[in-house]
């Protein structure tokens, strides 16, 4: 339920919604959205960034969140683990059970790889799961590859990794036939013809969705083939550290079983890192929509190992999560209200932007308004409102039910009718833009045979993601990345495990005289409040 | 600060505010959560909890992550739960009748009492999509059970055993693949890159300078 105060604030959004649902408001020109990313967006705040002391990105700048594991030492630094008694000895060892893992997985073992999959969490607790508003792909007639490569790289500052950028869009099509073959349940038309929208950036409509639950549909999907497939899955068990060989290739990684404390050795000719994000480090203090094991850990093991990161200094605000009540404060709600018409609008009533900016562009404006005094008050900040009930007058009643269910339920298990009233949002931490540098086949920069898959990459997007690529990028870049793991496994001779890397890391951060007193991977975010 | 009220997690009283859900109820108490925790928001159903309100005896299932305590809940919460999953190949199983009475049989024990839909956190009507895959009504199994989490609270309260996110799961897979008509405009593009039409256009646009990208996209046409 609303305050009284913002109750009188709904009243003008009200009052102008017949003026504003007449005019499209008018897109900003390249140098308004230079002006308002410089002046507003979260990573142009010094204060929320240092530098990287050691390894392979020393000199350059990270959240102060993810510096300060970076310059962590590993937790198995003083424990003596005994490298020569193997509990599991695979081809191919995914870390991570996301949509980018069981993807790896399931390609890996369809070319006849030995595949284990290991996971924090649960298989399937990921952000993949959460993803709601759809999946980009350049499969209709007025559309093509090349469109959608230029959507993309000018939403993402013209900065992605060409090899990369172009293997996501020509590779989209041929994703989404691949999840609709797995039985991945698209909204059609009758006739087969995919429902599709906008998305922020977007000059097509190339937004294909499962209702509001698009990424829970495929996530569920693709973690049931896993399972048909008798893939190994061992939950609860963490990888906490890469284990190296003589020759400098990775040979597999220290596992933490999160239940009994014990360490594991799994032994793997090639490894992929598919962990995810960062949300729950919350960078400058922000919300996240991600989910609670996103805390960044692939890129600490990777790093620590001697993998590069790229773009790790960029980091994407979905401009619109709940912004009230505190209940669900920081939970996403989907860009696919603004596609299906939705506006942003200020306390006065005032739709100050296009409602389909690009994703940065878009949040930089709500912390503008809300900044100016021009936000809604709420009990931990401020909000402007998501004119939800304008998609019922567009596209006829019942469509928020039909369409974007899970929103329709998530605010009225607190009393708000989402087709009667707007809603209120800010920005929440949503998205690593950057991640462990790969190259085209999906292989880091420095170690051979180790791989990285899914949100632990970087530079697909470049410095800001379009809505729909990322569950794009998990299936084509996971898929890949396990077809190119198993082809490497069965040339990969291993020789001599070490885990050296870790003593000399050590080294450098005493020599940089940066050690953080903690150890890193997180693992889990410390959430748990103790009063002593 | 809001006003507090008395919890009890597996029996053992805290007093916490208000205005949390059960999961940062059970934080705010001290716990870290390994298990009952994933994505918190509502769609992983990996905090499926039981509570009961002290003075009634009505046993209400619910995710941790969704839920606001309330004065009085004795919660308990349900990490796991044994609901069983049967494996099959995709690629060769029919989306037929027969299907759900090899894979699932169990479904045919259902009694009728409706603990299912009740339990449901999602407030699905479970029972009804039971009701049709029973009768081989794939596609709108798949269409009613859609919004399902999988927290397996449904499971936990079956007499007959069933373990209804599967079903469901198993809908929808068939309903995607076998049911749901093809699209032919994505065969059709799918055919268009593997021919090679696109590597010429995507190599130029790959090699063009940034000055030639930032004029094509600041100037590039939006689909109405």
């Amino acid at each position: 339920m609303f305050t009284p105060e913002m109750m009188e604030s709904i009243k003008k959004v009200e009052a102008t919604r017949e003026a504003r649902m007449a005019v499209e408001p008018r897109r900003m020109t390249a140098e308004e959205k230079s002006e308002l990313l410089k002046a507003y967006h979260p990573d142009y705040r010094p204060e929320g960034f240092k530098e990287i002391k050691i390894g392979p990105n020393k000199g350059q700048k990270a959240p102060v969140e993810l510096a300060d594991l970076l310059h962590s030492n590993s937790r198995l630094l003083n424990e003596n683990i005994d490298l020569s008694k193997i509990d599991y000895d695979v081809d191919v060892l995914v870390i991570g059970g996301g949509g980018a893992g069981c993807s790896a997985a399931i390609e890996a073992h369809e070319a006849g790889a030995n595949v284990m999959v290991v996971t924090k969490l649960r298989i399937g607790d990921a952000n993949t799961m959460m993803a709601e508003g759809g999946i980009q792909a350049a499969d209709k007639p007025n559309d093509s590859p090349v469109q959608h490569y230029l959507d993309a790289f000018g939403g993402g500052h013209f900065a992605a990794r060409p090899e990369l950028l172009r293997r996501l869009v020509m590779e989209a099509p041929d994703a989404i036939q691949w999840l609709n073959k797995l039985g991945v349940m698209f909204d059609k038309y009758e006739d087969g013809t995919m429902v599709t929208t906008h998305g922020g950036g977007t000059s097509r409509k190339r937004m294909h969705a499962c209702k509001d639950y698009s990424g829970a549909e495929i996530m569920r999907t693709v973690r049931d083939e896993v399972l048909n497939r008798k893939i190994p899955v061992v939950e609860f068990t963490s990888a906490v550290e890469l284990i190296k060989d003589d020759k400098g290739q990775v040979a597999g990684a220290v596992l933490l079983n999160m239940e009994t404390d014990d360490y594991l050795v799994a032994r793997a000719k090639t490894v992929i890192i598919a962990t995810g994000g960062a949300g729950r480090l919350h960078y400058q203090n922000f919300p996240t929509s991600n989910h609670y094991g996103a805390t960044a850990d692939g890129l600490i093991l990777g790093y620590r190992a001697g993998a590069p990161l790229l773009y790790q200094d960029t980091i994407q605000y979905h401009p619109t999560g709940v912004a009230y009540p505190s209940q669900i404060f920081g939970a996403l709600v989907t860009e696919k209200v603004r596609s299906l018409g939705a506006m942003l609008v200020n306390k006065d009533g005032e739709a100050y932007a296009h409602p389909l900016e690009t994703r940065d562009v878009s949040a930089s404006a709500i912390i503008r308004e809300c900044a100016g005094g021009k936000g809604v008050d709420t009990p931990l900040g401020s909000g402007v409102w998501l004119d939800t009930p304008m998609i019922e007058m567009i596209h006829g009643e019942g469509t928020i039910e039909k369409r974007i269910p899970a929103m329709l339920r998530m605010y009225l298990n607190y009393g708000i009718d989402m087709r009667k009233v707007p809603i209120l949002v800010y920005p929440t931490l949503h998205y690593q833009n950057g991640g462990l540098e790969i190259g085209g086949e999906g292989y880091t920069k420095a170690i051979p045979n180790l791989l990285v898959a899914g949100e632990a990459v970087g530079g697909i997007h470049g410095r800001n993601r379009l809505m729909g690529n990322s569950l794009l990028d998990i299936i084509v870049f996971g898929r890949n990345a396990g077809k190119a793991a198993a082809r490497r496994a069965a040339e990969t001779q291993l020789s001599e495990m070490n885990l050296d890397h870790i003593k000399a890391y050590a080294d450098e951060l005493a020599a940089a005289d940066c050690a953080e007193e903690g150890v890193s991977p997180l693992l889990l975010p410390n959430y748990a409040r103790h009063q002593r | 600060m809001s006003n507090m009220v008395n919890v009890y997690f597996y029996g053992k009283r805290y007093s916490v505010p208000g205005d949390l859900t059960i999961m940062t109820a059970m934080e705010y108490a001290g716990y870290t959560l390994k298990r009952g925790c994933g994505c918190r928001h509502g769609f992983c159903g990996a905090c499926a909890t039981i509570y009961r309100i002290k003075g009634c005896n009505e046993l209400k299932t619910c995710l941790a992550c969704q839920t606001q305590v309330q004065e009085g809940m004795y919660v308990a919460s349900i990490p796991f739960f044994p609901t069983d999953k049967r494996t099959y190949d995709i690629n060769t199983i029919k989306a037929d009748q027969r299907v759900m009475m090899e894979l699932y049989p169990e479904i045919y024990a259902c009694i009728g009492c409706n603990a299912c839909t009740k339990a449901c956190t999602q407030s699905l009507n479970v029972m009804q999509y039971i009701a049709y895959a029973q009768r081989g009504e794939l596609e709108k199994c798949a269409e009613e059970s859609f919004d399902c989490v999988g927290c397996g609270c449904c499971s936990v309260r079956c007499p007959a055993g069933i373990s209804h996110p599967m079903v469901g799961l198993l809908a929808r897979r068939l309903t995607g693949k076998y049911i749901a008509p093809e699209t032919k405009h994505l065969t059709d593009r799918v055919n268009e890159i593997n021919a090679g039409a696109y590597d010429e256009l995507i190599e130029a646009i790959m090699q063009k300078p940034i000055s030639e990208m930032q004029e094509l996209y600041n100037h590039r046409d939006i689909e109405k």
